[in-house]
């Protein structure tokens, strides 16, 4: 077959709903798209493990710190499904680690804000987890069969994670006065970074959509900014804060809520490297690799000796 | 293919985007450990079903890790792990050729045979 023949064969299987498994022929584009999505999300689980781990030892009470311990390690286990997922293309782990640390890699931009307060906690559940969320939902439905199962697997075990921080908010927001600023003062730092998870503009490409064409994704960036935002707009009331942004209102003709210009700006100063805790990320990631180093050379080690043992026994 | 992607979706910034002021580091001097597949059997009187994969250097290891990584909610009762390198596969290009044969026995299925209403228990 020509590789016309077979872009052609592969296109079709996609119209029909039939899963890219790792053995198939595909395009280097769409293997290409695929590995750096699947471990820009792997590193996104692993980085998004640092500004949760900074509360758990100053968690307001047991019950606290036990659920944020379950969702850090639930984060540490989706990034190693993850990381499984982007195997299957022809990468290693060691590479894709290699990457991360060097800074070649990206990870998502919110994980370089910090989290200053333990209603922070609570709104990181609520509205990041909650963006994530909706992406996730989509990708279950990806064309790749190991990203669209690894996906399934993680948004069973995510909606805990979006409820925990909600409850968190609703618990300070019927607290003190103290309580109930923290809360809103959370929320107004979260928001716009939030929103910039989605990514940019989808008026910012002009060109053709081969990821939506591969189905590698099903919705637009501003498609699913929207519907997070007519969700989260609805959810406030019941925390009686308010969202920091004031064109926010419901639009009666489109059926959806009308927003304020996000500050795209800071969205790429963040990509660049030069987020508030971007630095601190990367140097955080790297000293608990390079501190693991031995413990990964004495496993190796014992391995290795044991199966001596074993082959000089069976002799 | 000649459509350049250049649409940074959520989760997909491309690697050239902006400026690294990290410093390079060469590649992981230590080997790698070997790649092992998980199987969980959900509940007593089901099958081991595939649920993914992972790195271990023994097969200790492996166990301990699958326990951590897929079980974290009570999925399973019973898990086995086999490193990756002893599985083979099928080839999805031979797949034509390899299950063809079978596609043309329909006299295998029970709904072949056209028999009378009034037979029961059949």
């Amino acid at each position: 077959m020509s590789i016309h023949d077979l872009e052609k064969a592969f296109q079709d299987k996609i119209d029909k709903e039939i899963k890219i498994e790792p053995k198939d022929w595909m395009p280097e584009a769409y293997r290409k798209t695929n590995l750096r999505q699947i471990s820009q999300h792997a590193h996104s689980e692993i980085v998004g493990m640092l500004p949760e781990g900074n509360w758990i030892s100053r968690a307001p009470s047991l019950k606290r710190k036990a659920i944020l311990i379950a969702k850090v390690q639930d984060e540490a286990g989706h990034g190693l499904y993850l990381y499984s997922a982007a195997e299957t293309l022809g990468t290693s782990r060691e590479q894709m680690v290699d990457d991360l640390l060097s800074g070649k890699a990206k990870y998502s931009s919110i994980f370089n804000y910090p989290t200053l307060t333990w209603a922070d906690m609570g709104a990181v559940g609520w509205l990041v987890d909650g963006a994530a969320i909706l992406n996730q939902v989509m990708l279950c439905r990806t064309s790749y069969g190991p990203y669209a199962r690894a996906m399934v697997r993680i948004c069973k075990e995510e909606s805990f994670h979006q409820r925990q921080g909600f409850e968190t908010l609703l618990v300070l927001s019927k607290g003190t006065k103290e309580q109930r600023d923290m809360c809103q003062e959370a929320i107004n730092r979260w928001w716009w970074p939030s929103l910039m998870m989605f990514g940019p503009k989808d008026s910012e490409s002009t060109n053709s959509d081969q990821s939506m064409k591969w189905k590698i994704k099903r919705k637009t960036n501003d498609e699913l900014r929207q519907n997070f935002i007519d969700m989260i707009a609805e959810q406030i009331k019941l925390l009686g804060m308010t969202l920091p942004d004031p064109d926010l209102k419901w639009n009666e003709e489109r059926k959806h809520y009308d927003f304020g210009e996000i500050n795209w700006e800071e969205f790429w100063n963040v990509v660049k490297g030069n987020g508030p805790c971007n630095k601190q990320r990367l140097a955080a990631r790297n000293k608990a690799h390079d501190e693991g180093a031995w413990v990964r050379a004495a496993a190796l080690a014992y391995a290795e000796k044991r199966k001596n043992k074993l082959n000089n026994k069976a002799a | 293919m000649n459509t350049a992607i250049n649409k940074y979706y959520y989760g997909d910034i491309p690697d050239g985007a902006g400026d690294n002021n990290s410093e390079k580091k060469s590649s992981t001097a230590e080997s790698a450990w070997p790649l092992w597949e998980v199987f969980i059997r959900s509940k007593q009187g089901l099958d081991h079903k595939h649920a993914g994969s992972l790195h271990a250097a023994d097969a200790e290891m492996a166990m301990e890790n699958a326990r951590d990584v897929y079980t974290r909610r009570q999925e399973g009762i019973s898990l086995w792990v086999v490193e990756s390198k002893y599985i083979h596969a099928s080839n999805p290009d031979d797949a034509e050729m390899f299950y063809e044969p079978a596609s043309d026995k329909v006299y295998r299925h029970p709904t072949f045979y056209d028999l009378p209403d009034e037979l029961k228990h059949m």
